[in-house]
């Protein structure tokens, strides 16, 4: 099985912003396995944290979110990350 | 202050100093066009189509290297400006378009002319918004302004729905235009450590792309050539940043490159790649090009570093930055052997030119031509065999005067290019070679430079055929020409005529120069009609897919 990586995300938060990002794995072929995100501080940004196949693209995919506008911060958590963990016990 | 938001949007393109916008109203974007009407400052260009509108601004963009402005009304306006910003993007030109939309209470009802101009727009555009408050407007257009233009340019989209174009807002004082972005810092050590490679090379290229024309670094970069006494490539984006006739310079690179320039890339120890991105067309088959070399690649975008190809060392920053602060680390040497190594190469296999003397042949017309216009001329093109025959034969001298769709190859760009470019430098000559495909694609748009009588030359070669499919067809499938040849003619000279432009044939004409000549010399725009063979390939040519040692024709048999 694939090792997966967790990639964090702090972005501005409007409408739009979510197909930036979905827009830009998808074109790639390149699945989002799993998918997060909650406003922080009041609303202004929020955090999106996604769960991906760490495969040979993955440094390329990182530097192309990062260009985006409306991401400010790209943290990799290559060790996984608590978020989907506890996702995980709402599908089982 | 109290204004709409329409008012707003004019006012605060008028403070980013945009003086010409090219357009078309609707419904959705009438109250922006009623704004502009009151406008004294902002001259309005009325095309025929969306993407003529889109490509004028390109060709103010491409020559001026600020952001321009266009406008489109909702639904179809929207769509229609679609492949005139995709064009942006993949050649990095800052262009701002601004469309209407309808009313924030009918988004997502499909309602009439409504369009998901927000959702299309997200993978062609560096950055897109959806603006939903007018007071919105007086943060979105600077910022439009300082993303198109920072960092690597790109196109930004901005829609409007009609009720924020007419909502009134109170505000205390304008906002900062938009400038682009402080140049990232550079890091010492990348430079250095570029500049010891270059230093040892003993078989150095320097690999020139639109990030050299983009960053306003052409001197630079020459300088860093001559000091060095680095051979150049140039990408079809790159073009102009070593003149033609330079000893250094060894043209553009890649699919349809003179054969010693892709056999000296063959041979080279050290490939210094400033402000290119390894596209396909430049590099061919990706893992055999430059075989023996190690890379350098400089560039602003970190995501182009290592996307293609790994280079063995990077350098992030302003192209124009980097190539400063290289210069003093660069040792100014002769590199001799490499040099008589380059002129062997040219002398054995050089640039095949059929027809270079005559001026109706596809090649001869662009040569003619140059002569007649002199080196301020800007110089469009369209896409195909005449784009090929340009980009391979033109004397450029100068950045900011070729103007070309590079990454998408858009058919359709030219002419309306061309006009953009004239309205950008209204002193300077402009001439736009075409095809009769690729100016059947947006012919409208001679109306429009009827109306404004903006003074472009356009170059036709007619070879009544889709001319670089044609070639591939003859080289690559069996000589089946499938709907690339045109079964009738038809007459470009009366349909020129019908839209009031002067036209000149050089087709069973007595004097095909002293008629070249005066076409040129004519005040507004004239259509140059010239007939040719659909026969007459673009050689050399690389198979798509194929290295580019693989080189097909153009060889020298004398």
């Amino acid at each position: 099985m694939c090792k997966q990586t967790v990639i964090e995300l702090s972005v501005n938060n409007h409408p739009g912003v979510m197909s930036h990002i979905c827009g830009l794995f998808a074109r790639r072929a390149y699945n989002v396995e799993g998918i997060a995100c909650m406003p922080v501080n009041g609303g202004g940004t929020s955090k999106i944290w996604l769960l991906v196949d760490a495969d040979d693209r993955l440094d390329q995919m990182i530097k192309q979110v990062d260009k985006l506008e409306d991401v400010l911060i790209v943290e990799r958590y290559d060790s996984g990350h608590p978020v989907f963990a506890k996702m995980a016990e709402f599908v089982q | 202050m109290k204004m709409s938001g329409a008012e707003i949007t004019i006012k605060l393109l008028e403070r980013q100093g945009v003086r010409t916008i090219a357009g078309i109203p609707g419904g959705a974007n009438l109250p922006l066009y009623d704004a502009l009407g009151q406008s004294g400052n902002i001259k309005h260009i009325l095309t025929r189509h969306e993407q003529g509108a889109g490509f004028i601004a390109q060709g103010m963009a491409r020559v001026t290297g600020k952001p321009a402005v266009f406008f489109a009304t909702s639904g179809p306006g929207a769509t229609n400006t679609l492949t005139a910003i995709a064009d942006a993007k993949l050649d990095s030109i800052p262009i701002i378009c601004i469309t209407g939309q309808v009313p924030l209470s009918m988004i997502g009802t499909d309602a009439f002319q409504e369009v998901d101009t927000y959702g299309l727009s997200v993978p062609i555009t560096k950055h897109n918004f959806l603006v939903r408050s007018a007071e919105d407007l007086l943060k979105v257009i600077p910022d439009a302004f300082r993303i198109a233009a920072s960092g690597r340019p790109g196109p930004v989209v901005i829609d409007v729905p009609k009720d924020v174009q007419m909502a009134m807002v109170e505000f205390d004082q304008w906002p900062e235009p938009g400038v682009p972005d402080a140049t990232p810092e550079l890091f010492h050590g990348e430079i250095e450590h570029a500049a010891s490679m270059i230093n040892r090379a003993e078989k150095p290229i320097l690999y020139l792309g639109g990030g050299v024309i983009q960053s306003d670094s052409a001197s630079q970069a020459l300088a860093v050539a001559e000091k060095g006494a680095i051979p150049s490539v140039m990408t079809l984006m790159g073009l102009g940043t070593i003149p033609t006739g330079h000893p250094l310079n060894l043209g553009m690179l890649g699919m349809h490159a003179a054969r010693y320039t892709n056999l000296a890339l063959e041979e080279c120890d050290l490939l210094i790649a400033v402000g290119v991105r390894f596209d396909d067309r430049a590099t061919g088959k990706v893992s055999e090009f430059c075989p023996n070399a190690k890379i350098i690649h400089m560039d602003i975008d970190p995501s182009e570093l290592d996307k293609i190809k790994t280079a063995h060392a990077s350098v992030r920053g302003d192209v124009a930055d980097v190539l400063k602060a290289l210069l003093p680390h660069i040792e100014r040497q002769s590199r001799t052997e490499w040099n008589s190594r380059i002129e062997a190469l040219k002398a054995a296999h050089p640039m095949i030119v059929p027809g270079a003397d005559d001026p109706t042949s596809p090649y001869g017309v662009i040569l003619k031509a140059a002569e007649l216009v002199g080196d301020q001329a800007i110089v469009c093109t369209d896409v195909g065999q005449h784009q090929m025959r340009t980009a391979q034969v033109y004397p450029f001298t100068q950045p900011r005067h070729w103007l070309t769709s590079g990454g998408l190859g858009t058919m359709g760009f030219g002419m309306p290019a061309a006009l953009g470019a004239a309205l950008a430098a209204p002193d300077k000559p402009v001439i736009c070679f075409s095809g009769d495909g690729s100016i059947m694609m947006n012919i409208q748009d001679l109306a429009t430079a009827m109306e404004y009588d903006i003074p472009v030359k356009i170059i036709l070669t007619n070879n009544n055929a889709l001319g670089l499919v044609r070639q591939q067809q003859d080289l690559f499938y069996g000589k089946r020409y499938v709907a690339s040849d045109y079964c009738k003619c038809v007459d470009f000279m009366k349909i020129a005529d019908g839209f009031g432009i002067r036209t000149f044939d050089l087709g069973n004409c007595e004097d095909p120069e002293g008629t070249l000549a005066q076409a040129l010399a004519e005040p507004g725009p004239a259509l140059i009609h010239v007939p040719i063979s659909p026969d007459e390939p673009v050689y050399p040519m690389v198979a798509p897919g194929a290295a580019n040692s693989q080189m097909i024709g153009g060889e020298n048999h004398v």
